[in-house]
Protein backbone atom coordinates (compact mmCIF):
# COMPACT_ATOMS: atom_id res chain seq x y z
CA UNK A 1 0.00 0.00 0.00
CA UNK A 2 1.99 3.23 -1.47
CA UNK A 3 0.92 6.34 0.26
CA UNK A 4 1.98 9.86 -0.44
CA UNK A 5 3.57 11.00 2.49
CA UNK A 6 4.84 14.91 3.17
CA UNK A 7 8.72 15.95 2.95
CA UNK A 8 11.95 14.44 4.04
CA UNK A 9 11.73 13.27 7.87
CA UNK A 10 7.98 12.34 8.15
CA UNK A 11 8.21 8.91 9.68
CA UNK A 12 6.68 5.87 7.32
CA UNK A 13 4.36 4.22 10.19
CA UNK A 14 1.49 2.78 9.16
CA UNK A 15 -0.62 0.33 11.36
CA UNK A 16 -2.82 -2.27 10.17
CA UNK A 17 -5.17 -1.75 12.18
CA UNK A 18 -6.03 1.65 10.79
CA UNK A 19 -5.55 -0.02 7.12
CA UNK A 20 -8.17 -2.80 8.59
CA UNK A 21 -10.45 -0.43 9.72
CA UNK A 22 -10.75 1.41 6.32
CA UNK A 23 -10.76 -1.59 4.18
CA UNK A 24 -13.37 -3.37 6.05
CA UNK A 25 -15.62 -0.44 6.46
CA UNK A 26 -17.74 -1.66 3.62
CA UNK A 27 -17.94 -5.52 4.62
CA UNK A 28 -21.42 -6.90 5.83
CA UNK A 29 -22.54 -7.57 9.42
CA UNK A 30 -21.45 -10.88 9.42
CA UNK A 31 -17.90 -10.22 9.35
CA UNK A 32 -18.02 -7.54 12.19
CA UNK A 33 -17.53 -10.06 14.69
CA UNK A 34 -14.62 -10.86 12.61
CA UNK A 35 -13.23 -7.58 12.88
CA UNK A 36 -14.29 -7.50 16.41
CA UNK A 37 -11.74 -10.63 16.82
CA UNK A 38 -9.34 -9.26 15.09
CA UNK A 39 -8.95 -6.02 17.05
CA UNK A 40 -8.73 -7.67 20.36
CA UNK A 41 -6.77 -10.28 19.28
CA UNK A 42 -3.86 -8.46 16.84
CA UNK A 43 -0.55 -7.05 18.67
CA UNK A 44 -0.21 -3.83 17.21
CA UNK A 45 2.53 -4.08 14.51
CA UNK A 46 4.23 -1.04 13.04
CA UNK A 47 5.74 -1.56 9.43
CA UNK A 48 6.75 0.67 6.88
CA UNK A 49 5.06 1.56 3.58
CA UNK A 50 6.92 2.14 0.17
CA UNK A 51 6.59 5.89 -0.43
CA UNK A 52 5.43 6.70 -3.64
CA UNK A 53 8.20 9.18 -5.47
CA UNK A 54 6.26 12.92 -6.08
CA UNK A 55 6.43 12.45 -10.16
CA UNK A 56 5.57 9.84 -12.39
CA UNK A 57 8.11 7.22 -13.29
CA UNK A 58 8.68 8.59 -16.79
CA UNK A 59 9.17 12.30 -15.44
CA UNK A 60 12.53 12.20 -15.02
CA UNK A 61 13.24 11.49 -18.89
CA UNK A 62 15.71 11.47 -20.39
CA UNK A 63 18.54 11.81 -17.87
CA UNK A 64 16.71 8.64 -15.97
CA UNK A 65 14.91 6.27 -17.81
CA UNK A 66 11.43 5.16 -16.63
CA UNK A 67 12.84 1.43 -17.07
CA UNK A 68 15.55 2.32 -14.36
CA UNK A 69 12.72 3.66 -12.04
CA UNK A 70 10.28 1.10 -12.37
CA UNK A 71 13.34 -1.05 -11.49
CA UNK A 72 15.25 1.38 -8.43
CA UNK A 73 11.95 1.78 -7.11
CA UNK A 74 9.29 -0.82 -8.17
CA UNK A 75 11.84 -3.96 -7.44
CA UNK A 76 14.73 -2.28 -5.13
CA UNK A 77 13.01 0.15 -3.07
CA UNK A 78 9.94 -2.03 -2.76
CA UNK A 79 12.81 -5.11 -1.90
CA UNK A 80 14.07 -3.54 1.14
CA UNK A 81 10.88 -2.26 2.35
CA UNK A 82 9.64 -5.81 2.21
CA UNK A 83 12.74 -7.48 3.89
CA UNK A 84 12.71 -4.80 7.00
CA UNK A 85 9.25 -5.86 7.67
CA UNK A 86 9.88 -9.13 7.42
CA UNK A 87 13.20 -8.09 9.69
CA UNK A 88 11.36 -6.24 11.87
CA UNK A 89 8.26 -9.16 12.60
CA UNK A 90 10.25 -10.89 14.83
CA UNK A 91 12.25 -8.34 16.18
CA UNK A 92 11.86 -5.74 19.29
CA UNK A 93 12.66 -2.88 16.90
CA UNK A 94 9.15 -1.71 15.90
CA UNK A 95 7.68 1.07 16.62
CA UNK A 96 10.54 3.61 15.80
CA UNK A 97 10.39 6.27 13.14
CA UNK A 98 12.92 5.69 10.29
CA UNK A 99 15.48 8.04 12.09
CA UNK A 100 15.23 6.60 14.83
CA UNK A 101 15.58 3.04 13.69
CA UNK A 102 18.67 3.61 11.18
CA UNK A 103 20.20 5.19 15.02
CA UNK A 104 19.30 2.41 17.16
CA UNK A 105 20.47 -0.29 14.48
CA UNK A 106 23.46 1.61 13.18
CA UNK A 107 24.50 0.92 16.60
CA UNK A 108 27.30 3.13 17.04
CA UNK A 109 29.11 1.31 14.26
CA UNK A 110 28.35 -2.04 14.79
CA UNK A 111 25.23 -2.25 12.53
CA UNK A 112 22.59 -4.68 13.56
CA UNK A 113 21.23 -6.69 10.45
CA UNK A 114 18.12 -4.59 10.23
CA UNK A 115 20.80 -1.55 9.63
CA UNK A 116 21.06 -2.14 5.80
CA UNK A 117 17.45 -2.45 4.99
CA UNK A 118 16.30 0.25 7.01
CA UNK A 119 18.95 2.99 6.20
CA UNK A 120 18.23 1.97 2.74
CA UNK A 121 14.66 2.84 2.53
CA UNK A 122 15.11 6.04 4.42
CA UNK A 123 18.07 6.54 1.64
CA UNK A 124 15.86 5.98 -1.96
CA UNK A 125 12.91 8.09 -0.11
CA UNK A 126 15.65 10.90 0.68
CA UNK A 127 16.72 10.14 -2.98
CA UNK A 128 13.23 10.42 -5.19
CA UNK A 129 13.07 13.39 -3.45
CA UNK A 130 16.02 14.88 -4.00
CA UNK A 131 15.37 15.18 -7.65
CA UNK A 132 12.63 17.00 -10.01
CA UNK A 133 11.69 16.89 -13.44
CA UNK A 134 13.42 19.76 -14.80
CA UNK A 135 15.54 20.49 -12.04
CA UNK A 136 19.31 21.59 -11.71
CA UNK A 137 20.42 24.30 -12.45
CA UNK A 138 21.01 27.02 -9.47
CA UNK A 139 19.35 27.23 -5.79
CA UNK A 140 18.45 30.67 -4.72
CA UNK A 141 18.02 32.75 -2.11
CA UNK A 142 19.34 30.94 1.49
CA UNK A 143 20.07 27.96 -0.10
CA UNK A 144 22.69 29.72 -2.64
CA UNK A 145 24.45 32.06 0.10
CA UNK A 146 24.76 29.70 2.41
CA UNK A 147 26.38 27.22 -0.37
CA UNK A 148 28.71 30.53 -1.42
CA UNK A 149 29.92 30.97 2.43
CA UNK A 150 30.64 27.55 2.63
CA UNK A 151 32.11 26.79 -1.05
CA UNK A 152 33.17 29.76 -1.81
CA UNK A 153 30.71 29.83 -4.86
CA UNK A 154 28.42 27.47 -6.70
CA UNK A 155 30.71 26.59 -9.07
CA UNK A 156 33.00 25.33 -6.40
CA UNK A 157 30.64 23.42 -4.96
CA UNK A 158 29.61 21.39 -7.77
CA UNK A 159 32.79 20.15 -8.77
CA UNK A 160 33.64 19.42 -5.79
CA UNK A 161 30.25 17.01 -5.60
CA UNK A 162 31.05 15.74 -9.15
CA UNK A 163 34.84 14.82 -8.33
CA UNK A 164 33.37 13.39 -5.45
CA UNK A 165 30.93 11.48 -6.80
CA UNK A 166 33.58 9.74 -9.27
CA UNK A 167 35.94 9.14 -6.60
CA UNK A 168 33.87 6.48 -4.71
CA UNK A 169 34.72 3.33 -5.52
CA UNK A 170 32.31 0.13 -5.06
CA UNK A 171 28.60 1.81 -3.90
CA UNK A 172 27.49 4.47 -2.36
CA UNK A 173 25.78 7.83 -1.89
CA UNK A 174 27.29 11.36 -2.25
CA UNK A 175 25.59 13.94 0.31
CA UNK A 176 25.05 17.40 0.41
CA UNK A 177 24.78 18.08 4.55
CA UNK A 178 24.98 20.47 6.72
CA UNK A 179 27.17 19.17 9.70
CA UNK A 180 25.33 20.15 12.92
CA UNK A 181 28.82 20.76 14.76
CA UNK A 182 30.53 22.80 12.22
CA UNK A 183 27.55 24.54 11.43
CA UNK A 184 28.26 24.63 7.84
CA UNK A 185 27.48 22.50 4.22
CA UNK A 186 29.73 19.87 3.42
CA UNK A 187 30.01 17.05 0.68
CA UNK A 188 30.18 13.85 2.13
CA UNK A 189 30.78 10.24 0.51
CA UNK A 190 29.56 7.12 1.80
CA UNK A 191 29.91 3.50 1.39
CA UNK A 192 26.76 0.92 1.07
CA UNK A 193 24.10 2.10 2.94
CA UNK A 194 25.76 4.31 5.31
CA UNK A 195 23.71 7.22 6.32
CA UNK A 196 24.99 11.12 7.76
CA UNK A 197 21.96 10.90 10.01
CA UNK A 198 23.82 8.34 11.91
CA UNK A 199 26.41 10.88 12.67
CA UNK A 200 23.72 13.44 13.99
CA UNK A 201 24.23 15.50 10.53
CA UNK A 202 21.57 16.70 8.30
CA UNK A 203 21.28 15.57 4.27
CA UNK A 204 20.12 18.35 1.78
CA UNK A 205 20.45 16.43 -0.99
CA UNK A 206 21.98 13.32 -2.07
CA UNK A 207 22.92 10.74 -4.98
CA UNK A 208 22.80 7.37 -5.26
CA UNK A 209 25.98 6.20 -6.87
CA UNK A 210 25.45 2.37 -6.50
CA UNK A 211 25.29 1.10 -10.06
CA UNK A 212 21.82 0.09 -10.65
CA UNK A 213 20.84 3.65 -10.18
CA UNK A 214 22.45 4.75 -13.55
CA UNK A 215 23.79 1.41 -15.61
CA UNK A 216 20.76 1.02 -17.79
CA UNK A 217 21.16 4.45 -18.87
CA UNK A 218 24.60 5.39 -19.02
CA UNK A 219 26.41 1.83 -17.88
CA UNK A 220 30.05 2.67 -17.41
CA UNK A 221 29.65 6.63 -17.96
CA UNK A 222 29.31 7.97 -14.55
CA UNK A 223 30.84 11.27 -15.43
CA UNK A 224 28.15 12.28 -17.44
CA UNK A 225 24.85 10.82 -14.88
CA UNK A 226 26.40 12.58 -12.33
CA UNK A 227 26.93 15.64 -14.51
CA UNK A 228 22.95 15.25 -15.25
CA UNK A 229 21.90 14.99 -12.09
CA UNK A 230 23.78 18.48 -11.52
CA UNK A 231 22.44 20.18 -14.32
CA UNK A 232 18.71 18.30 -15.17
CA UNK A 233 17.60 16.56 -11.96
CA UNK A 234 18.52 17.89 -8.52
CA UNK A 235 15.60 19.48 -7.05
CA UNK A 236 16.73 22.77 -5.32
CA UNK A 237 12.94 23.57 -3.74
CA UNK A 238 13.66 20.00 -1.49
CA UNK A 239 16.99 21.54 -0.68
CA UNK A 240 15.47 24.34 0.11
CA UNK A 241 12.29 22.91 2.10
CA UNK A 242 15.15 20.97 4.21
CA UNK A 243 17.52 23.88 5.10
CA UNK A 244 14.45 26.09 6.08
CA UNK A 245 13.33 22.96 8.91
CA UNK A 246 17.13 22.44 9.14
CA UNK A 247 17.40 26.04 10.73
CA UNK A 248 15.14 24.92 13.40
CA UNK A 249 17.63 22.90 14.88
CA UNK A 250 21.12 24.29 14.09
CA UNK A 251 21.90 27.92 14.51
CA UNK A 252 23.71 29.28 10.67
CA UNK A 253 24.17 32.65 12.51
CA UNK A 254 23.22 35.98 12.13
CA UNK A 255 20.79 36.63 8.92
CA UNK A 256 22.45 39.26 6.57
CA UNK A 257 19.89 42.27 7.45
CA UNK A 258 20.40 45.27 5.00
CA UNK A 259 21.25 48.46 7.07
CA UNK A 260 19.18 51.12 5.90
CA UNK B 1 52.39 -11.09 -18.71
CA UNK B 2 54.22 -8.10 -18.40
CA UNK B 3 57.16 -6.48 -21.26
CA UNK B 4 59.27 -4.17 -20.29
CA UNK B 5 60.07 -0.74 -22.53
CA UNK B 6 62.58 1.90 -21.55
CA UNK B 7 61.36 4.88 -22.65
CA UNK B 8 64.10 7.51 -22.95
CA UNK B 9 63.91 11.10 -24.51
CA UNK B 10 64.90 10.03 -27.78
CA UNK B 11 68.72 10.87 -26.98
CA UNK B 12 71.77 8.53 -26.15
CA UNK B 13 73.12 10.87 -23.46
CA UNK B 14 71.69 9.27 -19.98
CA UNK B 15 70.30 12.11 -17.63
CA UNK B 16 70.66 11.48 -13.76
CA UNK B 17 70.19 8.71 -12.51
CA UNK B 18 67.16 7.86 -10.80
CA UNK B 19 66.80 8.13 -6.65
CA UNK B 20 66.98 4.73 -4.60
CA UNK B 21 64.01 2.87 -5.02
CA UNK B 22 63.04 3.13 -1.53
CA UNK B 23 62.92 6.55 -1.36
CA UNK B 24 60.89 6.75 -4.63
CA UNK B 25 58.08 4.92 -2.88
CA UNK B 26 57.78 7.10 0.18
CA UNK B 27 58.66 10.10 -1.88
CA UNK B 28 55.55 9.32 -4.32
CA UNK B 29 53.62 8.21 -1.52
CA UNK B 30 53.04 11.25 0.61
CA UNK B 31 53.26 12.86 -3.04
CA UNK B 32 50.38 10.74 -4.48
CA UNK B 33 51.86 9.57 -6.92
CA UNK B 34 54.66 12.13 -8.62
CA UNK B 35 56.17 10.57 -11.33
CA UNK B 36 60.15 9.98 -12.15
CA UNK B 37 61.58 12.18 -15.11
CA UNK B 38 60.83 10.85 -17.98
CA UNK B 39 63.96 9.97 -19.47
CA UNK B 40 64.82 7.31 -16.73
CA UNK B 41 60.92 6.19 -16.65
CA UNK B 42 60.71 2.36 -17.18
CA UNK B 43 57.76 1.06 -18.57
CA UNK B 44 56.94 -2.14 -17.04
CA UNK B 45 52.98 -2.39 -18.38
CA UNK B 46 50.54 -4.97 -17.25
CA UNK B 47 48.18 -6.15 -20.29
CA UNK B 48 44.53 -6.57 -21.13
CA UNK B 49 44.35 -10.23 -21.17
CA UNK B 50 41.59 -11.00 -23.38
CA UNK B 51 39.06 -13.78 -21.62
CA UNK B 52 39.32 -17.56 -24.00
CA UNK B 53 36.52 -17.28 -25.81
CA UNK B 54 34.83 -14.55 -28.27
CA UNK B 55 32.73 -11.95 -26.40
CA UNK B 56 29.79 -13.13 -28.01
CA UNK B 57 30.10 -16.62 -27.19
CA UNK B 58 28.40 -16.84 -23.89
CA UNK B 59 24.99 -15.46 -25.21
CA UNK B 60 22.24 -16.01 -23.97
CA UNK B 61 23.81 -16.44 -20.44
CA UNK B 62 26.02 -13.25 -20.62
CA UNK B 63 25.38 -11.39 -23.18
CA UNK B 64 28.20 -9.62 -25.73
CA UNK B 65 27.56 -6.03 -24.60
CA UNK B 66 27.73 -7.10 -20.72
CA UNK B 67 31.12 -8.50 -21.88
CA UNK B 68 31.87 -5.20 -24.26
CA UNK B 69 31.36 -3.25 -21.51
CA UNK B 70 32.64 -5.28 -18.69
CA UNK B 71 35.52 -6.58 -19.96
CA UNK B 72 35.92 -3.73 -22.91
CA UNK B 73 35.77 -0.98 -20.47
CA UNK B 74 35.49 -1.32 -16.78
CA UNK B 75 38.27 -4.36 -16.83
CA UNK B 76 40.29 -2.01 -19.44
CA UNK B 77 40.05 1.11 -17.44
CA UNK B 78 41.55 -0.57 -14.00
CA UNK B 79 44.52 -2.30 -16.42
CA UNK B 80 45.02 1.51 -17.51
CA UNK B 81 44.78 3.50 -14.15
CA UNK B 82 47.23 0.13 -12.69
CA UNK B 83 49.93 0.87 -15.32
CA UNK B 84 49.17 4.77 -14.21
CA UNK B 85 49.74 4.35 -10.53
CA UNK B 86 52.76 1.79 -10.84
CA UNK B 87 55.19 3.02 -13.45
CA UNK B 88 58.02 4.46 -11.65
CA UNK B 89 57.39 3.22 -8.22
CA UNK B 90 58.70 -0.03 -6.84
CA UNK B 91 55.98 -1.90 -7.78
CA UNK B 92 56.57 -1.32 -11.55
CA UNK B 93 57.95 -4.91 -12.65
CA UNK B 94 56.06 -6.67 -10.20
CA UNK B 95 54.11 -10.17 -10.75
CA UNK B 96 50.16 -8.79 -10.16
CA UNK B 97 49.88 -11.17 -7.56
CA UNK B 98 52.62 -9.33 -5.37
CA UNK B 99 51.32 -6.25 -6.75
CA UNK B 100 48.27 -6.86 -4.93
CA UNK B 101 49.40 -8.33 -1.93
CA UNK B 102 52.23 -5.69 -1.45
CA UNK B 103 49.47 -3.04 -1.70
CA UNK B 104 46.93 -4.60 0.14
CA UNK B 105 49.80 -3.67 3.22
CA UNK B 106 48.30 -5.57 5.51
CA UNK B 107 44.65 -4.10 5.43
CA UNK B 108 46.00 -0.76 5.12
CA UNK B 109 45.56 -0.52 1.08
CA UNK B 110 47.48 1.51 -0.91
CA UNK B 111 45.14 3.91 -3.55
CA UNK B 112 46.17 1.17 -6.53
CA UNK B 113 45.01 -1.63 -4.80
CA UNK B 114 41.61 -1.24 -5.93
CA UNK B 115 43.03 -1.01 -9.39
CA UNK B 116 45.66 -4.24 -9.20
CA UNK B 117 43.04 -6.29 -7.01
CA UNK B 118 40.01 -5.64 -9.87
CA UNK B 119 42.62 -6.61 -12.78
CA UNK B 120 43.23 -9.96 -10.97
CA UNK B 121 40.00 -10.72 -10.42
CA UNK B 122 38.09 -9.97 -13.89
CA UNK B 123 41.92 -11.92 -15.09
CA UNK B 124 40.46 -15.10 -12.43
CA UNK B 125 36.79 -14.34 -13.61
CA UNK B 126 36.84 -14.86 -17.53
CA UNK B 127 38.68 -17.71 -16.80
CA UNK B 128 36.48 -19.31 -14.28
CA UNK B 129 33.81 -19.66 -16.97
CA UNK B 130 33.28 -20.69 -20.70
CA UNK B 131 30.61 -21.28 -23.35
CA UNK B 132 28.87 -24.73 -22.32
CA UNK B 133 30.26 -24.73 -19.18
CA UNK B 134 28.08 -25.82 -16.06
CA UNK B 135 27.69 -29.12 -15.04
CA UNK B 136 29.56 -31.09 -12.11
CA UNK B 137 32.67 -31.56 -11.35
CA UNK B 138 34.28 -34.52 -11.09
CA UNK B 139 37.98 -36.54 -8.79
CA UNK B 140 39.56 -34.65 -6.59
CA UNK B 141 37.89 -31.70 -6.42
CA UNK B 142 34.27 -33.80 -6.50
CA UNK B 143 35.19 -35.36 -3.31
CA UNK B 144 37.15 -32.75 -1.28
CA UNK B 145 33.15 -30.72 -2.18
CA UNK B 146 31.48 -33.71 -0.78
CA UNK B 147 34.37 -33.87 2.12
CA UNK B 148 33.81 -30.40 3.08
CA UNK B 149 30.24 -29.35 2.34
CA UNK B 150 28.49 -32.71 2.70
CA UNK B 151 27.76 -32.67 -1.08
CA UNK B 152 27.65 -30.70 -3.90
CA UNK B 153 24.22 -28.93 -3.83
CA UNK B 154 25.36 -28.31 -0.01
CA UNK B 155 27.99 -26.23 -1.63
CA UNK B 156 25.90 -24.65 -4.59
CA UNK B 157 23.54 -23.89 -2.49
CA UNK B 158 26.27 -22.03 0.50
CA UNK B 159 28.00 -20.54 -2.84
CA UNK B 160 24.63 -19.02 -3.39
CA UNK B 161 24.15 -17.74 -0.79
CA UNK B 162 27.00 -15.66 -0.47
CA UNK B 163 26.57 -14.08 -3.76
CA UNK B 164 22.89 -13.01 -2.90
CA UNK B 165 24.30 -12.01 0.61
CA UNK B 166 27.11 -9.55 -0.57
CA UNK B 167 25.63 -6.36 0.40
CA UNK B 168 26.42 -3.56 -1.75
CA UNK B 169 29.80 -4.43 -4.37
CA UNK B 170 32.20 -7.62 -4.48
CA UNK B 171 32.90 -10.80 -5.59
CA UNK B 172 31.94 -14.61 -4.02
CA UNK B 173 34.70 -17.19 -3.49
CA UNK B 174 35.22 -21.05 -3.35
CA UNK B 175 38.77 -20.92 -2.49
CA UNK B 176 41.37 -23.94 -0.78
CA UNK B 177 42.57 -23.16 2.57
CA UNK B 178 45.95 -24.44 3.83
CA UNK B 179 45.48 -25.06 7.70
CA UNK B 180 48.51 -22.62 8.49
CA UNK B 181 49.17 -19.10 10.50
CA UNK B 182 50.60 -16.55 8.50
CA UNK B 183 52.68 -15.22 11.90
CA UNK B 184 56.67 -15.13 12.20
CA UNK B 185 57.77 -18.44 13.17
CA UNK B 186 54.30 -20.35 14.07
CA UNK B 187 53.94 -24.03 12.92
CA UNK B 188 51.12 -26.27 12.23
CA UNK B 189 52.69 -29.22 14.74
CA UNK B 190 50.62 -31.94 12.52
CA UNK B 191 50.67 -30.99 9.50
CA UNK B 192 48.40 -32.60 7.14
CA UNK B 193 46.03 -32.49 3.85
CA UNK B 194 42.72 -33.26 5.73
CA UNK B 195 43.52 -29.79 7.61
CA UNK B 196 42.95 -27.83 4.49
CA UNK B 197 39.30 -27.31 2.99
CA UNK B 198 37.62 -26.07 0.47
CA UNK B 199 36.02 -22.61 1.50
CA UNK B 200 32.80 -20.60 0.47
CA UNK B 201 33.54 -16.79 1.36
CA UNK B 202 32.41 -13.61 0.21
CA UNK B 203 34.22 -10.35 -0.23
CA UNK B 204 33.37 -6.60 -0.61
CA UNK B 205 34.92 -4.42 -3.48
CA UNK B 206 37.99 -5.29 -4.79
CA UNK B 207 39.38 -7.46 -2.21
CA UNK B 208 40.28 -10.91 -2.58
CA UNK B 209 41.29 -13.95 -0.96
CA UNK B 210 44.92 -14.05 -1.86
CA UNK B 211 45.49 -11.53 1.03
CA UNK B 212 44.71 -13.60 3.43
CA UNK B 213 47.41 -16.24 1.82
CA UNK B 214 44.32 -18.87 0.52
CA UNK B 215 44.24 -20.11 -2.85
CA UNK B 216 41.02 -19.28 -5.14
CA UNK B 217 39.32 -21.84 -7.11
CA UNK B 218 36.34 -19.92 -8.48
CA UNK B 219 34.63 -16.42 -8.61
CA UNK B 220 31.92 -14.60 -9.01
CA UNK B 221 31.63 -11.20 -9.84
CA UNK B 222 28.49 -9.71 -8.03
CA UNK B 223 29.41 -6.01 -8.91
CA UNK B 224 25.77 -4.85 -10.35
CA UNK B 225 27.98 -3.84 -13.16
CA UNK B 226 28.58 -7.79 -14.16
CA UNK B 227 24.85 -8.43 -14.50
CA UNK B 228 22.40 -5.24 -14.43
CA UNK B 229 22.48 -5.43 -18.53
CA UNK B 230 21.40 -8.97 -18.69
CA UNK B 231 19.39 -9.55 -15.73
CA UNK B 232 18.35 -5.71 -14.18
CA UNK B 233 18.25 -6.26 -10.32
CA UNK B 234 17.73 -10.12 -10.40
CA UNK B 235 20.67 -11.22 -8.84
CA UNK B 236 19.14 -14.67 -7.52
CA UNK B 237 19.27 -15.59 -11.52
CA UNK B 238 22.48 -14.67 -12.93
CA UNK B 239 24.10 -16.40 -9.83
CA UNK B 240 21.96 -20.05 -10.85
CA UNK B 241 22.71 -19.22 -14.12
CA UNK B 242 26.54 -18.97 -13.83
CA UNK B 243 26.09 -22.07 -11.78
CA UNK B 244 24.26 -24.14 -14.35
CA UNK B 245 25.71 -22.88 -17.41
CA UNK B 246 28.56 -20.59 -17.25
CA UNK B 247 31.21 -22.11 -14.57
CA UNK B 248 34.46 -24.14 -16.21
CA UNK B 249 35.06 -27.18 -13.51
CA UNK B 250 38.12 -28.07 -15.97
CA UNK B 251 39.83 -24.64 -14.15
CA UNK B 252 38.84 -25.26 -11.05
CA UNK B 253 40.02 -28.61 -11.38
CA UNK B 254 43.40 -27.65 -12.49
CA UNK B 255 43.11 -24.69 -9.82
CA UNK B 256 42.76 -27.14 -7.08
CA UNK B 257 45.72 -29.04 -7.86
CA UNK B 258 47.52 -26.44 -8.00
CA UNK B 259 46.78 -25.12 -4.55
CA UNK B 260 47.04 -28.48 -3.05
CA UNK B 261 50.69 -28.86 -4.39
CA UNK B 262 51.56 -24.90 -3.01
CA UNK B 263 50.03 -25.95 0.19
CA UNK B 264 51.79 -29.05 0.16
CA UNK B 265 55.19 -27.53 -0.14
CA UNK B 266 55.40 -24.82 1.98
CA UNK B 267 54.32 -27.45 4.61
CA UNK B 268 57.47 -28.97 3.60
CA UNK B 269 59.32 -25.65 3.68
CA UNK B 270 57.79 -25.54 7.19
CA UNK B 271 59.03 -28.31 8.65
CA UNK B 272 62.41 -28.25 7.16
CA UNK B 273 62.33 -24.80 8.94
CA UNK B 274 61.12 -26.13 11.74
CA UNK B 275 64.06 -28.87 12.06
CA UNK B 276 66.65 -26.04 11.35
CA UNK B 277 65.33 -23.94 14.26
CA UNK B 278 65.55 -27.12 16.31
CA UNK B 279 69.05 -28.11 15.52
CA UNK B 280 70.10 -24.74 16.47
CA UNK B 281 68.52 -24.91 19.99
CA UNK B 282 69.89 -28.28 21.10
CA UNK B 283 73.82 -27.29 19.39
CA UNK B 284 73.94 -23.79 21.06
CA UNK B 285 76.16 -23.57 23.99
CA UNK B 286 74.41 -20.30 25.81
CA UNK B 287 71.94 -22.81 27.68
CA UNK B 288 71.68 -21.39 30.87
CA UNK B 289 70.60 -17.66 30.36
CA UNK B 290 69.67 -16.57 33.25
CA UNK B 291 71.48 -17.10 36.34
CA UNK B 292 74.68 -15.21 36.51
CA UNK B 293 75.84 -15.96 40.11
CA UNK B 294 75.61 -18.77 42.55
CA UNK B 295 74.73 -16.51 45.82
CA UNK B 296 71.30 -15.81 46.02
CA UNK B 297 71.86 -11.95 47.37
CA UNK B 298 69.47 -9.42 45.76
CA UNK B 299 71.93 -7.27 43.83
CA UNK B 300 69.64 -4.31 44.93
CA UNK B 301 71.12 -4.49 48.42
Amino acid sequence: MAMALPLAYASSVVHPFEAGRLSFSTKATKHKKQIYQFRKVTKVLAYYGLTNPPYKLDALEPYMSRRTLELHWGNIHRGYVDSLNKQLANSPLYGCTMEELIKTTFNNGNPLPEYNNAAEVWNHDFFWESMQPNGGRLPWGGVLDQIEKDFGSFSNFRDEFVHSAMMLFGSGWVWLVLKTNERRLSIVRTSNALCPLVWGDIPIISLDMWEHAYYLDYKDDVSKYVNNFMDHLISWHSATARMVRTEAFVNLGEPKIPVA
Amino acid sequence: MQHHTLSCCGGVRPSLPPPPLSFRWSKIKREGGRRLPRCARIAAQLELKPPPYSLSSLEPHMSRETLEYHWGRHHRAHVASLNNLIAGTDLDGMGLDEIVVVSYNKGNPLPLFVHAAQVWNHDFFWQSIKPGGGGRPSGRLMELIERDFGSFDRMLEEFKRAALTQFGSGWAWLVYKANRLDVGNAVNPCPSEKGNKLVVLKSPNAVNPIVWDYSPLLAIDVWEHAYYLDYENRRADYVSIFLEKLVSWEVVSDRLDVAIERAAERAREDETRRQEDDAAVTHSEAVEMYLDSDTDDSEAE
